[in-house]
């Protein structure tokens, strides 16, 4: 087996003499339409930090409704009753009260681990296997995730059903409470191959258990994002009220059909290496087109209360066009992206549904206008918006910017460009570089070539991914920061490059030599600034 | 069609199809907008929209379908639609008792919240199921008649009853109209063109004849996959 030598430098020139020019960001923009995101950036380190939902007294969604102009106030006020009493509408049912009995005590651990005996007769779980802890099957699945309340009820778990982990769940449970007890905090807990992750937010922790490739930053950041997604379903501000009024609540009657939405959400993070990028990929066209995409957008989905309107076709971002004042945030870019990607139903007609984008504002709800474009479901058209009586005006906003696109041959042009894939590598005509990830900070987005040999098998693509995370990682360590990382493993040579304007993660064969590597990635940039207004969308377009 | 085009009316009217998760919301309107049935539906996320039209006595009916989802979690949204709603479908699962006492809930908000008349179909679907039965036949008419709602059983799956269920909402809705003057349902005057967009509104239109007609019968938004 090939050894593996590495250099870490913080100096951008290369000892060879070969040096990399740190040259103006491909990609760059100041006038980026969606909000510019470290790697991590979204995740808060110290987890028992002030709920979030504090820095959102009021919220964005009530500032928007509270813009309407000054005649219409009267109007106003009534809407603001109906977005408040909207949020308080929620109900919460009348629980039977036979699970009342059941109530974790953090402190009795002894009496916790007694419930596990008599599993509750909360609603079937989805996914209901015969798995349990003692099951071969489920003992060897690469990452386990589980979620529960501060008072050890189960909320969700990955793979098994919920109810026969009950004891697993009450073991977990008591940890994080007995080192809260000490007024610490649990992290994470190594144990031979496993990482044992904690994220511990108001009424909710999640608990990831991994032996994969990850980093227990990495794992920290798909529990946010599990975290987020399920803030995205039911809100903060219910998830308060819940917990308020039944500390015991059984959240898994909320979250009922749901748990698909985590569980596609966790498929996607193992091997979309956006969520890893904080960034988003999107779709390859001209920008003469994606600029009439966009046109059609702003000429016919002027309305008043429309937030953003976005397009998206195979998880690739279209076009996003969004009111002045905000901007979105790519994780809540991957929250819709994965609601489009996990809900069939949209296929069968125009929808209309509540949507809650944590990093936009946690506190309450959108309303969705969602809706496919072609015949064979492949664009997606969302209208986001927080006036909830909206919907036929939405929708005749969609018909016009459907006729549009039809007339000037953009839902042509998007289909031609997913069929004809994103591009080879050969395109580049640089030897030896196999594949590259390249994010540019400034507009959160990023750019792949396709996956081609040797990345073909998914045991390969897996591998692939797993150098990433490892080049990722290294890069970003908290301890010790990295700008440029030159790793020579066993079946490929690893770069990773950090500057101020992106991020460039470059895999090249093994026999590349440093010299060569340097060259071929100011090769890459360049060829990368070539075709960025075909990659990037870098202006952004408001209503 | 053998009215004369000059003297159809349209009337447009709002439906709702509300009952718990998976009793076949979606599968009966999808086998009556599209004229067919998947086992492959998948739940519901929010609400979905549909328009059907038909020709019935001397009106161009027009439905607009708002098919709710029956998740826990969307419970919150159903007076958005109900509230607005000239006619509600209450669907539940003949072999699920459980769904059937959920229609008594629902009736006793839409009775609490909706002061506008609004047409009542109970609808037993499902009917297929016939060995795992739990809601007798006549428990449910009589439930039924107790609410003056209408009441058919009906399969998705066999495209039983479902044509029926919605030719009598529609006929009543016309009824209605015909009958009630305050109602809330508009009449539309016959000289002015009527713009659809101007009027989402939460009436019954009916609107004078000449008025562009289309040929489709049914459309979804959206496509048909
Ligand atoms: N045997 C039988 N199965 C049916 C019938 N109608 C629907 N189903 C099945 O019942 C399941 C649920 O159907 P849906 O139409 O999605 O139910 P829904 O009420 O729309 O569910 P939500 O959207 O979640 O509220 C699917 O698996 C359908 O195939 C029917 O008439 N007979
Ligand atoms: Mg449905």
């Amino acid at each position: 087996m090939a050894e593996t030598r590495e250099a870490e430098q913080s100096q951008i020139s290369d000892p060879d003499g070969e040096e990399l020019m740190e040259k103006n960001a491909p990609g760059d923009s100041k006038n980026s339409m969606l909000i510019a995101s470290d790697s991590f950036e979204n995740i808060d380190i110290d987890c028992v930090e002030e709920f979030e939902i504090k820095k959102h007294k009021g919220g964005l969604i009530h500032q928007i409704v509270k813009q309407t102009s000054k005649e219409e106030q009267d109007e106003v006020a009534k809407e603001n009753d109906d977005q408040n009493s909207a949020k308080s509408d929620l109900s919460i049912g009348e629980d039977s009260s036979e699970d009342q009995g059941e109530i974790f005590e953090t402190k009795d651990i002894a009496e916790a681990l007694d419930e596990t005996l008599n599993p509750g007769n909360g609603p079937i779980s989805s996914h209901i296997t015969d798995e349990d802890v003692n099951s071969p099957e489920w003992r060897s699945q690469r990452k386990h995730i589980f979620i529960f309340s501060d008072s050890g009820k189960p909320v969700y778990s990955r793979y098994g059903n919920e109810d026969k982990l009950v004891t697993l769940f009450g073991v977990m449970q008591a940890l994080v409470s007995f080192i809260q007890v000490s007024g610490d905090v649990i992290r994470s807990i190594i144990a031979g191959e496993h990482r044992f992750v904690f994220l511990i937010r108001e009424h909710l922790i999640l608990v990831g258990v991994s032996n994969g490739t990850d980093s227990t930053q990495q794992v920290l950041m798909q529990l946010t994002y599990l975290y987020n997604q399920v803030l995205s379903v039911l809100t903060s501000t219910s998830l308060q009220k819940i917990y308020k009024q039944r500390r015991n609540y059984d959240l898994r009657r909320q979250l009922s059909g749901a748990e698909k939405f985590l569980d596609s959400l966790l498929n996607m993070m193992e091997t979309e290496p956006g969520f890893l990028l904080g960034a988003v990929r999107c779709l390859p066209l001209e920008s003469t087109v994606r600029d009439m995409i966009a046109q059609s957008i702003v000429q016919h989905a002027k309305v008043k209360d429309l937030v953003f309107t976005l397009m998206i076709a195979n998880s690739q971002l279209v076009t996003l066009v969004r009111m002045k004042k905000y901007y979105l945030h790519p994780m809540d870019l991957h929250i819709i992206i994965n609601l489009i990607n996990a809900a069939e139903s949209f296929k069968a007609a125009e929808s209309w549904t509540p949507i809650c984008l944590p990093k936009f504002d946690s506190s309450g709800f959108l309303q969705a206008h969602i809706s496919y474009l072609d015949e064979d479901c492949q664009t997606c058209l969302i209208l986001l918006t927080v006036d909830r009586e909206s919907f036929f005006t939405l929708s005749e906003c969609k018909n016009r910017i459907q006729e549009r696109l039809v007339k000037y041959n953009g839902l042509q042009a998007i289909s031609d460009s997913l069929r004809k894939n994103s591009y080879s590598i050969q395109d580049c005509k640089i030897s030896d570089l196999r594949h590259f990830l390249y994010k540019s900070k400034s507009t959160a987005q990023y750019t792949s070539p396709e996956l081609e040999a040797p990345y073909l098998t998914q045991p390969e693509q897996e591998r692939l991914f797993g150098l990433y995370q490892f080049l990722h990682q290294r890069i970003h360590s908290l301890s010790r920061p990295l700008k440029i990382l030159y790793h020579v493993g066993p079946y490929e040579t690893l770069l990773g490059w950090v500057t101020q304007g992106f991020e460039l993660y470059a895999v090249f064969g093994p026999l590349v030599t440093k010299p060569l590597a340097i060259n071929a990635i100011n090769k890459l940039l360049a060829y990368i600034k070539r075709e960025e207004n075909r990659l990037f969308i870098l202006n952004s377009v408001t209503f | 069609m053998s009215q004369q085009e000059g003297k159809m009316k349209s009337l447009e009217a709002k439906v709702v199809v509300l009952g718990s998760q998976g009793v076949g919301k979606t599968s009966v309107v999808i086998r009556y907008v599209g004229g067919m049935f998947s086992k492959a539906v998948s739940p519901t996320i929010g609400a979905s929209f549909f328009t059907y039209k038909l020709n019935l006595e001397n009106y161009r009916v027009k439905l607009q379908v708002w098919d709710t989802a029956g998740q826990e979690r969307f419970r919150s949204m159903a007076p958005m639609y109900y509230r607005k709603a000239n006619a509600a479908m209450l669907v539940y699962d003949i072999s699920s008792s459980d769904s059937f006492y959920d229609i008594k809930e629902w009736v006793s908000e839409l009775k609490r919240n909706v002061d506008t008349p609004i047409v009542l179909c109970l609808v037993g679907n499902k009917c297929d199921l016939e060995d795992g039965r739990k809601v007798s036949f006549t428990d449910a008419q009589e439930y039924a008649e107790s609410i003056d709602a209408l009441f058919f059983e009906t399969s998705a799956l066999k495209n039983t009853g479902i044509e029926e269920a919605f030719l009598v909402v529609a006929k009543k809705l016309i009824k209605l109209y015909e009958t009630t003057l305050t109602s809330g349902l508009n009449i539309l005057d016959s000289s002015f063109p009527y713009d659809e967009s101007e009027h989402p509104s939460s009436n019954i239109h009916v609107e004078s004849s000449g008025q562009k007609s289309t040929n489709k019968e049914s459309s979804s938004s959206g496509c048909a996959c």
